[in-house]
């Protein structure tokens, strides 16, 4: 028996990047995600666009799937599947964690909250599902520009605005904060959004390893700090807990 | 070699996140389609689950049986996989640190069996069995559905029990003797579950709580005792019939699955159930649980309120020696079954979930109404020969402007029995709490808080029917002091808040009940 073809496997890997809602990617994003050579990448792409399994924006140069491939079946996850997925596991992080619990996925330029669970008290909340929040100052959004390079390159070449004193704006510092959020799994945003408010978030990945979403939590600094600044530890476990189980949920998934 | 399976991380044990420390309470929910038993702790979250399900049996069209004898099993393996579950996740945990069990049971399904083998004499006839609608006709004389009504709160149907049992006893050789003898037991499947918990043969008591009884046809709602003429007029010898208890009580104890000498404190029918997990304590407070089909019971405190608007009239919980609770239940046929229906026979989506998705991608119905009377239209109408209809059809309406009045034919039957509900009772409709699968699906919330123009809201625990059980039992043993410590847990994880012009509301109504006539007469010929 032959062993697995590489050049095919690398084709698999750059449609399953491309799969999704309207994704456009250019030829560095695709090569760097995939830690390919670009001469290689781009050999690959045009391949592909001959078959109709891709397509090149003329104007931009970049790259989305093709009509010949999405009529083999349109198989990216439904957000509202993700939600029907996520509604135990949030339930319980809001639980735990006595905040407000979210979903996000990208969305044009910004992270759209598709679930929105309220802090366990007998406080008035007011239903988020269906806003949007930016990408770039956002736990949840900082969440998806470091593990989906559609996400990045959004939040990479689009406005990066100072909505408080905190947020993060210069290419450099923000590439640096989606470094550490890799390294960690799990990203923060203190009072880079909105003043006095904290949050926490952690990717969700589907059955082929592909991020899908971010879930999180967002609160009062004080109480999601501890009294030296810093994010409290258990937060942070609840929190990756979650995105855990909501991914495990999704690789178990029935399609 | 073959591909390794992805995903490797699924492998590890699935508990999502940290849990509190002991006691616990277990709830058994002896269901439909399967048994689960789900260990609580005292802030009413879940600590373990594990769930079995069993065999439905169709022995003939219209026939639906359950083996009991396969479900007792599956009962106590379920308990003692809870129990193991908890004892793996919980640091420290003991048996001993479950202080009760609760059971929460299908409603209506029925089961006779011998007091001295404890082997059921045949297979429990399950509640959607249909094989005694001609009994329970001839059983009408001439008063007809409502001859029972004024004493039980039911319509004459083949849901309930007792017809069930008359049926038994007819078509079993030899039964009729034996169970006037006094060697036959009947009982609803928490009679079943706690009998055999409580000791079999060796002891076991015979028992059904109020809210299981109010299901039988046999039970006076008032007396809460069973009804001697109805007994006779079914042909039910009284001596097959469990004691009528309260539904949190210390029925006796139970040693199983590593559990010892445990209270069996809790017994309410999952619908009941679930209106106690929902802590829906006082009057006018109302729970509906959106699966398949939907389930909607009102609280009416502690008077039965006779339905004209053909509702059912039943038992909601009897706490102890407390004074019981009454509560007015309307059931929707169709509702989760109609997104099925889209998926499964219509291939317009190909997850339940997708319903939203494409439902979403216009801004209203297009004019189309869907009315899902595939079986009859149900309450309020109660219409045998009406069949499903999709009205208002043009060239402008597409499969997303379908999917949407797929998910508005939920809503608008519901504020069809939320009308007959305030009807019958003089109560409005402050808010209403919702569970059951359905609840994630955000824009059917949204159009239901929309047409019922009141608040929607959705708790913390989706499992609100287990919950229920847990709730009962613990307050029988102590563990929570009373039913506001239970309220004090009941968390808020949503709420969807009316955002429909009121002339919208009143014009989407009418058209909605003018589909619904539209569905009315279609059965010319009687079909049985």
């Amino acid at each position: 028996m032959p062993g697995p073809i590489q050049s095919l496997e690398r084709a698999a890997a750059i449609l399953r990047l491309l799969a999704g809602g309207e994704r456009r990617l250019g030829l560095s994003d695709v090569a760097s995600s995939l830690g390919l050579a670009k001469g290689t990448a781009h050999g690959i792409l045009r391949t592909l666009q001959q078959e109709g399994f891709v397509e090149q924006d003329p104007v931009s140069g970049k790259y989305q799937l093709g009509a010949e491939l999405l009529r083999l079946g349109n198989s990216f996850l439904d957000v509202h599947e993700l939600r029907a997925r996520a509604l135990v596991w949030t339930d319980d992080l809001a639980r735990s964690s006595g905040e407000s619990a979210y979903l996000g996925v990208l969305h044009q330029q910004g992270v759209l909250i598709v679930h929105h669970v309220f802090r366990p008290d007998d406080s008035r909340q007011v239903l988020e599902v269906g806003a949007m929040q930016p990408l770039h100052s956002t736990a949840l959004g900082k969440v998806l520009a470091a593990y989906d390079p559609v996400a990045h390159s959004e939040a990479a070449e689009g406005e990066r605005a100072a909505l408080t004193g905190r947020t993060v704006t210069s290419a450099a510092d923000f590439e640096a904060l989606l470094d550490l959020t890799r390294a960690r799994g799990w990203a923060a945003d203190l009072e880079e959004t909105w003043e006095g408010v904290a949050s926490i978030a952690a990717p969700v990945y589907d059955r082929r390893r592909m991020p899908v979403g971010a879930v999180g939590i967002s609160g009062a600094v004080e109480r999601v700090c501890d009294d030296d600044g810093a994010i409290r530890p258990r937060l942070v476990a609840a929190v990756r807990d979650c995105a855990r189980a909501v991914s495990r949920d999704l690789g178990a998934g029935r399609f | 070699m073959t591909d390794t399976p992805n995903g490797t991380a699924a492998d590890s044990a699935d508990s999502g996140s940290s849990h509190g420390s002991g006691p616990f309470i277990a709830a058994i929910d002896q269901g439909t389609t399967s048994s689960r038993c789900i260990v609580f702790d005292r802030d009413g979250r879940i600590v373990a689950v594990d769930q079995k399900e069993h065999e439905q049996i169709f022995p003939k069209p219209g026939w639906v049986e359950h083996d009991a004898a396969e479900i007792w099993t599956n009962v106590q393996e379920v308990v003692a996989g809870a129990i193991r579950k908890a004892a793996q996740d919980i640091p420290g945990f003991t048996p001993a640190d479950v202080k009760a069990i609760g059971i929460t049971n299908q409603r209506e399904t029925t089961l006779l069996w011998d007091r001295h083998t404890g082997e059921p004499v045949h297979n429990a006839l399950v509640w959607q069995d249909t094989r005694t609608d001609t009994l329970c006709r001839e059983l009408g004389r001439d008063v007809g559905q409502d001859r029972f009504r004024a004493t039980t709160g039911l319509p004459l149907a083949s849901y309930f029990a007792g017809p069930k049992i008359r049926w038994l006893l007819d078509h079993v050789d030899g039964l009729r003797e034996r169970a006037e003898a006094g060697d036959i037991l009947f009982g609803t499947m928490d009679s079943w579950v706690i009998w055999n918990l409580t000791g079999g043969v060796n002891g076991g008591v015979h028992v059904t709580d109020v809210t299981n009884a109010s299901r039988t046809l046999l039970m006076d709602l008032r007396s809460l005792d069973w009804d001697q003429d109805i007994l006779d007029a079914i042909g039910v010898p009284a001596a097959v019939l469990p004691q009528i208890r309260s539904s949190s009580e210390v029925y006796g104890t139970a040693t199983i699955g590593g559990l010892e000498d445990v209270p069996v404190a809790s017994a309410l029918g999952d619908q009941q159930a679930a209106l106690f997990g929902q802590t829906c304590f006082s009057q006018g407070e109302a729970k509906s649980t959106y699966g398949t089909g939907t389930f909607m019971l009102l609280n009416t405190g502690s008077t039965p309120v006779d339905s004209r608007n053909g509702l059912i009239t039943t038992v909601g919980y009897r706490i102890g020696d407390d004074a019981p609770v009454y509560a007015l239940e309307g059931s929707i046929a169709v509702t989760g079954a109609l997104v099925q229906w889209m998926r499964d026979q219509m291939g317009l989506i190909s997850t339940a979930a997708e319903i939203e998705t494409l439902a979403l991608t216009v801004e209203d119905n297009g004019g189309a109404y869907f009315v899902p009377a595939f079986s009859g239209l149900f309450a309020p109408y109660w219409q045998d020969d009406a069949r499903g209809v999709i009205a208002g059809l043009t060239r402008y309406v597409t499969k997303a402007h379908i999917a949407r009045a797929v998910l508005e034919a939920t809503a608008w039957q519901t504020r069809e029995i939320a009308d007959a509900m305030t009807k019958d009772s003089g109560v409005e409709l402050a808010a209403l709490k919702v569970d059951g699968g359905m609840t994630s699906n955000n824009l059917l919330m949204q159009t239901l808080a929309d047409v019922l123009d009141a608040p929607v809201v959705r708790p913390m625990v989706a499992e609100t029917t287990c919950l229920g059980a847990a709730y009962a039992a613990g307050l029988a043993v102590g563990f929570w002091p009373d039913t506001d410590a239970l309220r004090a847990n009941w968390k808020r994880a949503a709420e969807w808040t009316p955002r429909m012009d009121g002339a919208d509301r009143d014009r989407e109504y009418h058209n909605w009940r003018k589909a619904v006539t539209r569905t009315m007469g279609w059965i010319e010929e009687e079909e049985h």
